[in-house]
């Protein structure tokens, strides 16, 4: 055996990457699997909590990315609550997905992403949640006209759907999205 | 004490009867608030899954504003912008380097005078049982109900410091206070599906297909929730879980905030009721009427 598991010997980028977006320590996972057995989404899952984290620290990069887990998870918080541990597995779920936003990889589902690329486009837009405008923007992404739409109309005339918006601090949303922007393309 | 009032997005369309019936409750308490000034969205999940400082930095500048305009404590009865609020103070305080950078975009130097509150807090902490009891005026005893927390009330611990994480009780005290029975369940902090619902309905209606089935066992004529998320997934999404799973649940889903005003005899017309699809006034009536028993007569 020429090859002992290590923290130095299983050093990636990876790892790396996912530490600093999470600012989490995940070799102190010591496998017990209780994020595993809380999660609302493992029914549906490829691999469940506990094994994204093993992948991060075997350096798995493509399992991670490309795992149905990381689109499906509800941010919940389970995960993180339950941990002995007290990594905060939810955080690096959200690095998961920040990372898999950022280099472009094709989600499982990519309508998740669509969904959070959709509401973050509104929201510097309007400088708050603009629900009409978010479903007809993710419509017109998604292509899928049809869904939900008698559930809208019924929403709209129970009054909790209104169809204009509301602009609030507009350019200081727009000035808060483009800083942030130029920060973390020079970082 | 005057307290800031952060709305979100939300109660200002799908959940307008969480507003009306929060600021309903608020008034016939005496609890000075006033709503916060060019407040923004939080950025909810779209924004913590895409970028660390953009799911920091939307909620911060909420925060800012409240400081700036001299407020101590800001009411936010949305639990998924409390959870955001309060998990953006928590990385903000163990992260100099993010806090660095959220002064950074902002041109603002948050000194962390504000505290973040959710309504259920400052109700059962603040003003306290004992004028809850003081202050109802109708009789609620027949509608049995149980309390829906969902996720982010009370997780993680760590950031939001409220209540216990698994099984909290501080919503069915004060429902229990206001005259109504209140049953034990299993679902309290499960999760519905959350913001999955326009991405991945199915599983919305899968989870949330859990919950009512769970509550209507244990024999519960309602589900009080705290959060819009949870609202819209459970009441707006019911018809579409009865036909999906063949099943007939007909559970009307309240803000715990209009159980609370119509204990305290606010006029039921005024609280949004009208607003939810699942049609919550037969069960209104039904526990009104002196010919309906609380309990079904014994056979045999």
């Amino acid at each position: 055996m020429d090859k002992v598991l290590t923290p130095e010997t299983l050093k990636s980028d990876f790892i790396d990457k996912i530490a600093q977006e999470s600012d989490q320590n995940v070799y102190l996972c010591y496998q017990c699997r209780k994020c595993a057995a809380g999660c609302p989404v493992t029914y549906e899952t490829d691999y469940t909590p506990f094994q994204i984290i093993q992948g991060v620290i075997y350096g798995q990069r493509e399992l991670v990315l490309n795992s149905k887990m990381i689109w499906l998870c509800t941010t919940c918080e389970t995960c993180t609550t339950r941990c002995p541990q007290e990594i905060d597995i939810a955080r690096v779920m959200d690095a998961a997905r920040i990372i898999a936003q950022r280099e472009g990889i094709k989600a499982k589902y990519p309508v998740v992403p669509a969904f959070f690329q959709t509401s973050l486009q509104n929201i510097s837009w309007f400088g708050r949640l603009y629900e009409v405008g978010l479903i007809m923007m993710l419509k017109l992404r998604t292509k899928d006209f049809t869904k939900d739409m008698g559930l809208g109309i019924r929403m709209f005339l129970n009054r909790k759907l209104k169809l204009t918006p509301k602009p609030t601090a507009l350019r200081e949303v727009r000035r808060i999205f483009k800083k942030i922007k130029e920060i973390e393309e020079t970082s | 004490m005057r307290y800031a009032y952060y709305p979100g997005c939300s109660l200002h369309s799908t959940a307008f009867e969480y507003d009306l019936s929060m600021r309903a409750v608020l008034e016939k308490l005496g609890i000075e608030y006033e709503e916060l000034r060019g407040w923004i969205c939080c950025g909810t999940s779209p924004a913590h899954c895409s970028s660390k400082l953009l799911g920091v930095t939307l909620p911060i500048k909420n925060l800012a504003i409240a400081e700036e305009d001299g407020f101590r404590q800001m009411i936010v009865p949305c639990a998924s912008c409390f959870s955001r609020l309060k998990i953006a103070l928590h990385e903000t305080s163990e992260n100099p380097e993010l806090k660095e950078k959220v002064e950074q975009v902002l041109n603002y130097a948050y000194q962390g005078s504000v505290e973040v509150r959710h309504p259920l807090d400052i109700l059962y902490n603040e003003v306290g049982l004992e004028r809850i009891r003081e202050s109802v005026r109708e009789n609620l005893s027949r509608m049995k109900v149980v309390c829906y927390y969902g996720c982010l009330l009370t997780r993680p611990p760590k950031a939001v410091n409220f209540d216990q994480c698994e099984y909290p009780m501080t919503m069915d005290n004060l429902l229990k206070g206001c005259g109504i029975e209140v049953l034990d369940w299993s679902y309290k902090t499960d999760c519905c599906g959350a913001g999955q619902a326009l991405a991945l309905t199915n599983i919305v209606v899968k989870l949330s297909r859990d919950i009512l089935d769970n509550a209507k066992q244990v024999g519960a004529e309602a589900v009080a929730v705290a959060c819009p998320l949870c609202h819209s997934n459970l009441d707006a999404r019911q018809s579409e879980i009865e036909q999906t799973y063949k099943l007939s649940l007909n559970l009307p889903i309240f803000y715990f905030s209009q159980l609370i005003a119509l204990a305290m005899g606010v006029d039921k017309n005024k609280i949004g009721l009208q607003g939810h699809l699942v049609n919550p006034f037969p069960l209104l009536k039904k526990i009104k009427s002196p010919s309906s028993p609380a309990r079904p007569p014994s056979r045999g």
